[in-house]
Order: structure tokens, then sequence, then C-alpha cells
């Protein structure tokens, strides 16, 4: 077995060895590349890795450069997870062989996806890879838009969002549906983890992915990445606006172990306002006029509710 | 762990699928991804029964759809070890995104393709729709017309697609049910010859090398895209064939049978010649033969290597013929079919061009009989008597109703 990396503070862990190179075509602000750094840096274990189609793997793989020291693969759109499935398979066969170059080493097999991929078009391979049991790690790289192509709606994008295909109008407010509950879908797969994260809180981060790493089994990652680009805010309010979203609860920080054991993990000292995460970005700005005032009010309401539910569920440990 | 060795007899009773079981069994597949689907189900589920008796040591992963059986397939190949899988039709035809992911990203990769028809409307026979829509995925394509050519050819697949100058997947077609589920002798080859035949699995920017990492599947744009494309081109046209032809020169002198890129039957003085694919290959040759104790020169050419293209060992073949009907079993979707279109291709800038016309059969496993092969040379004969095409270019046999004939 590995050891779990020692991580003292913050300047030792944004100093260590990258395996993830700032040179990449990430927008300024981007969340994305600190959300994989702050993964890649939480282990000096080998790595295999894929990239879904997206921002991330556009921006990272453009022949003949590669932001990645570490083996990397993009098959695409819908099929990261199960491309990291098959290494994992083929890894354990060779192992079982004899045959791996080697074997001493403790490879983690992590596949990363936007959430259009993960909650969309490839689900079903997710899903796949979570029934049958690879030892890998998904992490989602939530934005809530399809970014790469333009900032089309997601099953991901929350109400009252503009996005190019459910764009607020003069007789629409935007997004009709509410995001689809990820982190419950696959706790229900009988995940031996599952974790919603944010970059900024990143002692919490680490915890998590670490947590996942240790696991055995196929560990889901839902991590918050405000975009520059399509949730509009200036570039450098990237980490103000993850703030914004965990103290907010607007995203939540919590864990389910096993399918069952529900941990709330960041309670925000000082709760803000979810009208003040909504006022941050130029994808909500619709709503503050009189007419749509009331999506921020039951905005509130279903934030409140789902953070009631998730004390429940801490408390209940069912 | 470890595995036992299966004593064969020297001439087994198998069908198509099992003879594939077989070969990926002594081949000693370290991966195999699949999806069952009918009529290539029984491929995998016969790994899968050698992993469970220890016959094979590996990874069978059964995955949730065709497309991601080929997207385990990848990044198991991308890995570094040996991997294969089987599908048809529906499923083949949802693999199709990932087929030209593994072939540009230069893995290799064993896929039986048990021919079935392509809905709507559904079919399960065999026809070769599946066989056409890959013909543009940058795969190898071998084609058998038995068993026992389903069994050898696995092993030509491995040796080739493997090879680090090659680097490129590879297809073994067989006929749906006529082939797969048609049980005829297989001469086989014990365990170890068959492996070593093959060899150990040689890595080549194996992502499992941690002191090496690799990147695979980039973006290109107009920069390179065209580059990548066309060296993978360019390594179909130049390097294939010549590894191939060593196969089988192996092969031969391994196991007596001989295997050509092109198969030539009763070709030495024809003048009258049926060009087919799979199990029509042996109708027409016993049908040639009929017609020779009739007085018609009629021979048979059989395509043994689809992709890529024997362009030259076509012409070869074809030389001195006067008229040859190319026989298609696909929906030619408004075409005079994709293998009449290829041989006219071949044969447009010879001296002796021969007359050619285009037949489409077998749809969704419709029978071709003897008496509609003995009706088409009796039709190539009447056209060499006449020194042109009497027919239509296009004719479709054995399909109710007014006779159907295009061009």
């Amino acid at each position: 077995m590995s050891e779990i990396k020692k991580i003292k503070n913050l300047k030792d862990f944004s100093t260590s060895a990258d395996r993830f190179e700032g040179a990449n075509l990430l927008c300024p602000g981007c969340a994305h590349s600190i959300i994989v750094r702050e993964v890649l840096n939480a282990t000096n274990d080998d790595l295999i890795l894929s990239a879904s189609t997206g921002c991330l793997e556009v921006c990272t793989a453009v022949y003949p450069y590669t932001s990645w020291d570490a083996s990397w693969i993009h098959i695409g759109f819908e099929n990261g997870s199960t491309a990291v499935a098959g290494a994992e398979a083929m890894h354990k066969a060779l192992g079982n062989k004899g045959r791996l170059k080697q074997p001493d080493r403790n490879p983690k097999f992590i596949s990363f996806a936007g959430d259009g991929a993960s909650y969309d078009i490839g689900f079903q391979w997710i899903s796949g890879c979570f029934e049958r049991g690879h030892n890998m790690m998904h992490v989602v790289l939530d934005n809530e838009v399809y970014a790469n192509t333009g900032g089309q709606r997601s099953s991901s994008t929350p109400i009252g969002s503009s996005a190019t295909t459910s764009p607020a109008g003069r007789v629409s407010y935007g997004e009709k549906k509410n995001k689809k509950d990820m982190m419950a879908i696959m706790a229900a797969h009988g995940s031996p983890y599952v974790a919603q994260v944010s970059p900024n809180k990143w002692k919490n981060m680490v915890k998590a992915i670490q947590h996942g790493m240790e696991v055995e089994g196929p560990v889901f990652i839902n991590a918050v990445s405000a975009c520059t680009t399509e949730w509009k805010f200036a570039p450098e309010d990237t980490m103000a606006l993850q703030d914004l979203a965990t103290d907010s609860l607007v995203f939540p920080l919590y864990e389910i172990i096993d399918g069952t054991e529900l941990n709330i993990t960041y309670r925000p000292k000082n709760v803000v306002p979810v009208e003040e995460y909504l006022a941050a970005q130029g994808r909500f700005k619709h709503l503050f006029k009189d007419e749509y005032k009331y999506l921020i009010k039951e905005w509130q309401e279903r934030v409140d509710a789902k953070w009631d539910y998730l004390q429940k569920r801490e408390e209940a440990r069912v | 762990m470890a595995f036992d060795k299966m004593e064969l007899r020297d001439i087994e009773v198998w069908d198509g699928n099992f003879a594939a079981a077989q070969a990926l069994r002594q081949a000693q597949v370290d991966v195999v991804a699949a999806y069952p689907i009918t009529p290539s189900t029984p491929i995998v589920e016969g790994y899968a029964k050698f992993l469970a008796d220890g016959y094979v040591e590996g990874e069978f992963v059964m995955v949730e759809s065709e497309h991601a059986a080929m997207s385990g397939c990848i990044g198991a190949a991308a890995a570094g070890g040996r991997v294969a899988t089987a599908t048809s039709s529906q499923g083949f035809a949802l693999m199709v995104e990932t087929l030209y992911q593994a072939s540009g990203m230069r893995l290799p990769i064993v896929l039986n393709v048990v021919n079935r028809a392509l809905a709507a409307p559904l079919n399960v026979n065999g026809d070769h729709s599946d066989m056409y829509l890959g013909r543009d995925s940058g795969w190898i394509q071998f084609d058998s017309y038995s068993p026992q050519e389903a069994y050898d050819l696995n092993f030509i697949a491995f040796k080739v697609s493997e090879d680090h100058d090659v680097r490129l997947p590879a297809m073994v077609h067989q006929d749906g049910f006529m082939t797969s589920h048609t049980a005829q002798g297989v001469k086989t080859m014990d365990d170890d010859t068959a492996y070593n035949f093959i060899g150990d699995y040689k890595p080549m920017n194996d992502m499992l090398d941690f002191d090496h990492p690799v990147t695979y599947g980039v973006q290109t744009e107009e920069d390179w895209h065209f580059e990548h494309k066309a060296r993978q081109h360019n390594d179909l046209m130049t390097k294939v064939f010549p590894k191939i032809q060593t196969a089988f020169d192996d092969f031969e002198k391994l196991t007596g049978r001989k295997y050509n890129i092109v198969e030539s039957y009763d070709m030495d003085d024809a003048d009258v010649t049926v060009l087919c694919m799979g199990t029509s290959v042996e109708t027409a040759r016993e049908v040639a033969k009929e017609m020779r104790a009739k007085g018609i020169k009629a021979g048979v050419v059989g395509i043994r290597v689809f992709r890529p293209f024997p362009f030259e060992q076509i012409k070869e073949a074809l030389k001195g013929v006067k008229a040859i009907a190319v026989l298609d079993r696909s929906a030619p979707g408004g075409t005079p079919g994709a293998m009449f279109n290829e041989i006219a291709g071949a044969l447009y800038n010879t001296d002796d061009r021969a007359l050619l016309s285009g037949y489409i059969y077998g749809l969704g496993g419709r029978d071709l009989t003897k008496a509609h092969l003995v009706d088409l040379y009796t039709e190539l004969q009447a056209n060499v008597d006449a020194g042109k095409v009497t027919t239509p270019l296009q004719q479709f046999i054995g399909v109710r109703g007014p006779k159907l004939a295009f061009l």
C-alpha cells in the first residue's frame, strides 16, 4: 500500500511537484486547473488519467504539447470513465500474470469529466463503471454548463440560469429544470465514497480526495468549478465565487460513505444569502428584475430545504 | 494465478464462434471488454467460460454497451496488453465512433465481427452491412469463409495488429449463422504452438510504464490532423500487406494452411469470374466447377483482406478475365455497390478491362443458391459472347417481386 501524502500547509501543497502544468489553454480564472492540481497533488502515487472531451481536454493536450506529466488518455465525450476502467482492468490482468513492469507501484486511476460528460452524455458509461466496481475515481468538473461548446444547458444547469439553449428572454427566465442530483444517484450505486468538494476549501477537498484514493472501488467526486466565461464574473474573482458557492450552501460540501452514511464536511461560520451568490454572476442577472424576484426567494427555500435534508440524513446515519 | 492448457484433438468440430473463442483463449488475451449481441455472443461467452474454468488468465469486463466495450478495449490496449472483443450489426454500429478512435490512436485490438444485417427492419441474420460500415475506419479487415478460417485468421490478426511497424487494430469477419453457428471440422494447433505463433505481447507506449508517461488522444486541428490521418493511411497502404504476407507464409509453414490476400479458385484460364466474400465463396467454387463441366471457363475470386483494399492483388487475380460479376451483400444505398465500385476502380486503368456487372444478394440472411450462381455464370458467358454487358449493370438476386435491376 502507498502512504498518504502528508501536506503541512497551503504553501507546501501548492509548491509540491506538479504533474499538471500551468502551461495550458484554459481561460484565465478557470477553476478546472485548480481542481485538477488539488486532485493530483493529493498523492505521490503514479497516475493513470483520462479526460472526457471538454474544456479540460481541449486545453491541455493540443498536439504536439501536453500539460500532463502522467499517462493520460482521451477517447471521446462520453467514455473517459470507461477508458480508465479498461486501463485498470489491464493493470489487474497484468498484475495477476506477473507482467507489470513496475509491480511495486500503486497507481491511481482517475477520470476527469465535465458535468455534460458526466450528468448527460457519459452517464451510462459512469454508471457501468460504478456497477462493475472498478478501482477508480471519477471527478466531475461541475460548472453547470457545456462551456467548451459555448454555454449550452446541461442537466446540471440550475433553475433560472441563462444558457444559450435555455436563454433568458423577454418571456423566459432561462433554465426551467432543477439540477440533477448526481451525488444521490452515484451513492445509490453503492459506491464506497461519494463527495462534493470545492477547491477553495482545499484542506476539505484534499481530505476527500485522499479518502477516495484509499478506499477500494469506484469513487465519485463532484467538484464545483466556477466558470468565469459562462457564469459571467471577472477572472480574478474565481475564488470569491467558490467561497460564495460553498458559504451560501448552494454547493454544500458533504460525503456519502458506502451509499448510506452521510457526513456534512463543511459548515460555514456565516451562511451567506443565496441572493449574494446569484448577484455575483451574469448568468442570473435577469432574476433581479421585479417579475423574477420570486425565483430568488424560491432559490433560497430550495437551498435551505436541501441543507435541512442533509442534516437530517447526517443525524439519522442512514 | 496460473491457467491450465487444454488438450485439443487434431480436428475438432467447432462452429465459427467457438473457433474464434478458442483462438482468443490460445492467444491468452489479457483483457476482453464485451457486450452481448446475436450472433457474436458465444465468442465472448466462450472466453468467459474458459476464464471460469481456468484455461485462460485475464480480465473479462462485461460492460453496458458495445460503445463501452470498445472504449474499455481502447483503455486496456493503451495501458499495454493483448485485447480483443466481438460484436455484430447494431453493436458494431454503436461502436463506430470508437473504432475510429482506436485506429487513430494506433492501438492493436482484435475485433471479431460476426456479420449481420443492419436495421431497420431488424434482422439477426448475416449480410455484410456491418463489415462495409467499418471500411473507412482505419482498421485492418480480414474475412473468413469458414470456422477454420475464423480460427486461423485470429492468429494472423494478432500478429499483424501488434507488430510495432503496424500498430493498427484488426477485424476478423465471419458470416452470421452461416459460419458462426455452423459446426465443421477445424484443424487445431496445440496451445503452445498457437501462442508461440503470436508470441508475448510487446508493449509500446504503454500507459502502465510509469517511468515513461504517454499522452493518448490529443487534440489536433487544421495544423496537424491531416498529417496524422495521412500517416495512418500511408502505413495501411505500405506496411500492412508485407506483414500480412509474412504472417501468411509463417502460418503456412507452421500448419500447412495457405492464405492469400486475394484468393483465386480455378482462375488460371478463367473467362468468367464471380468475385465475392464470406460463405458465398464456397458456394461459388462448387458452381464454378459445375460450369466448367458444361464448358464454361468459370472461376472465383474471394477477398481475404478487405482493408487495406488489395488493389494490386485484385488486378493480378483478374488479369485476362473477360467478364466479372461483383457480388455485394449489403444494401447499396443508392450506388452500384461498394465492392463493385472498388473493383471498377481497380480495373479502370488496366489494358484488358473486363466486362463488369454488379449483383446485390443475400440481404438479411437470404440464401444465395447454386441455381442463382448458375444463372449468374450463364449471364457472364452471354456477356463474353456478345462482347458487351447484356444485362443491367446492377441486378438483385433472390428478392421477391418483379425483377429488380438498375443502370
